[in-house]
């Protein structure tokens, strides 16, 4: 009879994960991620390193080009830096993908979850729920509720959720339905454990990677979303700045200050840029069918 | 050991110190390291090995399709007076399948599921550009009634998932013997089907070797096959031949330590009774049980009806084995699954200490889960690859009420009970290997202290060795603790060793239920006997 000396295999650590060597050695998933960080940096640090705030007005330099008169990014037509407005606007456009992202995601994975483990009656309501979301154009459910909602970032936030969970529910239903009928779901039941136990904790676990993927492209999306709709003035209001209606505000003045539609837009490229790497390597670091060295 | 008196030309197929690199961070440095082996004209050479031994990774280097991730270090391989290893990528090609020819384990994923089966095997004629259209169709349906199989014209016609797995595996066949090669490689051809199909595919894989004079290298794990095809055998362990010789010596005097241990851990048909165990206290009462799966294809679709279990009846009594064997699709496992409540049955009585607990719902069932407790099949997929195996083991009785420092402390007792150690408890399961893993699964099935066990092919995924040790350790524990198990298996040997009863199943229904000496010495039923004589290697 063996005994205890049977040898077990060498624990891995974090940095040595076959997934995480795979998403470290992905040329463009590195620049996604270095792209938000600095992004996030500069929006989040910055502001105390700029000699101005982003209502200060100097009167003497409105419109001022890029490098003036120490306005790293120049002046609106008020004066107002727009250095300071841009990282403070992308503190909140940042913060609108963010939470957006996580809500939607709470909210897809639980009705995911649900009816892809009890199926029946209950997943074909729950689906069906998503297929009638889905059937309304995101943009203008968008723009009709920011008509009749007041538009707080915490308002545009909770739409911006609201119109963008479905993919991730359907994507979780897929997976779960899968995961479901593995002998290790089986062995649970077998051992009596409770329905959310089941759903929770042993295959919520084992679903987690195309979740984290559609996360992070969700991010990228609401972060475009709000910019669109505060663009189109429905969003976030003035004086809040937000990167959309940054753009708003600029495009009177495209000919006599084009830095000022140009400073915002590169933020917003550099934003979803970036996220979308960063999902397109997490895709590919995590899909274990993807089995590149 | 090799024959130096062999003339050269003898041999079809020579490897020479072969040795294939494996990628960093392996367990080993080698696949397979510095092999030599012979293949002689008009031979069946198996080479057999546990899983890890290198056996395939041989294979996969003589037909040139080794994945990217190993490397060829130094060797020859010597076919038709050339070093294959030395030869362009394009002369390979052309030698693939013409001289050298291979057929794979599992015939359902080497075959197109969007090709006729027709279609597939003419595929290879006409990319190595024999022939012509209306010769091609001849040759094609002369190969299929040369496989076996029935009304060839139709059988050209058909899509690989019309076939069963064995008709599958004759059509791989035949697509390998399509171009006449010189040597026919197979890659554990019979693993993937059941042991009446099995026996057949033997037959006609000896049949056509000795027709048509052709080599051939038979890859597998199972002595029992070994002893029924094999002219010559080499025996390999972590890459390395550690015995080669005729089939009678290495099988009746095996001279290397790990072919004896190999051998003495193949399962045989046990001679001796089972003691009588019928006056014990009957645990389990099945009475009439039926499950029947409904599938609709599309709309109107017709219904497919199975009857997966059909009215089965049986009596477990305490510190009984009842071994349940049938070929896959006999509903064996269905019924452990019904039995278990992971499926609803839809009519008759599982009758539990004297309670039905067949029309329960999940709810009242739940405090007598514990009662009774199932093994899987698959190590792999029993355990929750993101939880701690404490974790696994422990969330059950914790949800039953157990206090949590005492679930650890059981559960740590059971780790080094099953010969794992406490320090398995923090790991996570893509720590072990195959055995261990079983071993875990054992372990966590008696955390309830439970009455009966199932144990559904527990030990079909393990190799010979350490299904022999993890055997011995369900057959400890049992009588330790004095449980009813019944026992689903696909392998009769098996189940002759442990089992005190043996239920034989067909397309759902019970076709004979006696002691073990009735079933495999004198079976009563006609489908009992011939699954008997399908038993690969009876005489060894």
């Amino acid at each position: 009879m063996s005994t205890a000396s049977l040898p077990l295999a060498p624990k891995t650590g974090f940095w040595h994960n076959r997934a995480v060597k795979r998403f470290r050695s992905n040329l463009l998933a590195k620049i996604g991620l270095f792209m938000v960080v600095a992004l996030t940096l500069a929006c989040f640090v910055g502001p105390y390193l700029l000699p101005y705030d982003e209502l200060f007005i100097d009167v003497r330099n409105r419109f001022a080009p890029p490098l003036t008169g120490g306005h790293i990014f120049g002046t609106d037509p008020l004066g107002r830096d727009i250095a300071a407005r841009l990282f403070h606007a992308g503190q909140i456009s940042l913060m609108v993908g963010f939470m957006a992202m996580i809500i939607s995601t709470v909210i897809g994975t639980v009705v995911g979850v649900v009816a892809g483990y009890r199926g029946g009656w209950i997943g074909a309501v729950l689906m069906r729920l998503v297929d009638a979301f889905l059937a309304f154009p995101a943009i203008f459910l968008l723009l009709v509720l920011a008509a009749f909602i007041k538009p707080s970032p915490l308002m545009i936030t909770f739409i911006i959720a609201i119109t963008s969970w479905m993919e991730v529910a359907r994507i979780v239903e897929a997976e779960v339905k899968t995961v479901r009928e593995r002998d290790y779901v089986m062995a649970a039941r077998s051992l009596g454990l409770s329905s959310s136990w089941i759903m929770f904790r042993e295959i919520l676990p084992n679903v987690i990677a195309p979740i984290v993927v559609a996360a992070t492209l969700t991010v990228a999306r609401s972060i475009l979303m709000e910019a669109y709709v505060s663009f189109l003035g429905y969003g976030i209001q003035a004086p809040t700045p937000s990167w959309g209606n940054m753009l708003n505000g600029a495009q009177q003045y495209l000919i006599q200050a084009p830095w000022m539609a140009i400073v915002p837009g590169l933020a917003i490229t550099i934003a979803v840029t970036g996220f979308n790497f960063i999902g397109d390597g997490l895709r590919d670091a995590l899909d274990v069918r993807s089995q590149k060295k | 050991m090799t024959d130096l008196n062999q003339l050269p030309n003898d041999n079809v197929l020579s490897v020479k110190a072969l040795s294939v690199r494996l990628p960093k961070g392996m367990e080993r440095s080698h696949a397979v390291q510095e092999i030599s082996l012979e293949l002689k004209r008009g031979e069946i050479l198996c080479i057999v090995g546990e899983s890890g031994s290198g056996k395939s990774v041989t294979a996969s280097t003589v037909m040139g399709l080794l994945p990217d991730a190993m490397v060829v270090e130094r060797g020859q391989i010597h076919f038709g007076g050339r070093d294959l290893l030395q030869l362009p990528e394009k002369e390979r090609r052309a030698l693939r399948g013409r001289a050298i020819a291979m057929v794979f384990q599992d015939p359902l994923s080497a075959l197109n599921p969007l090709m006729t089966v027709g279609d597939q095997i003419e595929e290879v004629l006409i990319n190595h550009k024999i022939g012509d259209p209306a010769s091609r169709r001849a040759k094609v349906l002369s190969l299929l009634g040369e496989v076996g199989l029935p009304d060839p014209a139709l059988m050209a016609k058909q899509y690989p998932f019309r076939l069963s797995g064995g008709q599958r595996q004759r059509v791989m066949i035949a697509i390998a013997l399509a171009l006449d090669p010189d040597v026919l490689i197979a890659d554990e051809p019979t693993t993937a089907l059941d042991v009446t199909v099995q026996a057949q595919i033997l037959e006609l894989i000896k049949d056509l070797q000795r027709k048509k004079g052709a080599s051939v290298m038979f890859i597998t794990h199972d002595f029992g096959v070994v002893a029924d095809i094999a002219d010559r055998v080499i025996v390999m362990e972590k890459g390395r031949v550690v015995e080669e010789g005729t089939a009678r010596e290495v099988l009746g005097n095996p001279a290397h330590p790990y072919t004896q241990k190999l051998i003495a851990a193949v399962p045989r048909l046990r001679e001796t009774a089972a003691e009588d165990k019928a006056e014990a206290a009957p645990i389990l009462q099945v009475k009439n049980l039926q499950k029947t799966y409904r599938s609709k294809s599309g709309l109107w679709g017709q219904e497919r009806v199975v009857k997966a279990v059909d009215d089965i009846s049986f009596t477990l009594r305490r510190g009984e084995t009842l071994g349940v064997v049938g070929e896959s699709g006999s509903g064996k496992s269905s019924m452990g699954k019904v039995l278990m409540k992971l499926i609803e049955a839809d009519a008759g009585a599982i009758l539990l200490d004297g309670q039905d607990i067949r029309p329960m719902t999940e709810a009242q069932f739940r405090p007598l889960r514990p009662k009774m407790q199932m093994i899987f099949q698959d190590p792999f997929a029993s355990l929750n690859p993101r939880l701690s195996i404490g974790t696994s083991m422990t969330v059950g009785p914790i949800a039953h009420g157990m206090d949590r420092a005492q679930a650890q402390t059981t559960a740590i007792a059971l780790l080094e009970r099953v010969g794992l150690g406490r320090a398995a408890f923090d790991r996570y399961p893509h720590e072990f290997s195959g055995g261990q893993r079983q071993r875990i699964g054992i372990a966590r099935a008696l955390m309830f202290e439970p009455e009966i066990i199932i144990a559904d092919e527990a030990v079909s995924a393990l190799d010979v060795s350490i299904q022999a040790q993890v055997l011995q350790l369900l057959a400890e524990i049992q009588a330790e603790r004095h449980l009813a198990m019944i026992f689903i298996t696909h392998d009769l040997r098996v189940a002759s060793q442990i089992c005190d009863q043996v239920l034989v199943m067909n397309k759902g229904r019970v076709v004979e239920l006696g002691p073990p000496m009735q079933i495999f010495r004198n079976p009563q039923e006609a489908y009992s006997r011939q699954l008997v004589e399908a038993i690969p290697g009876k005489s060894f």
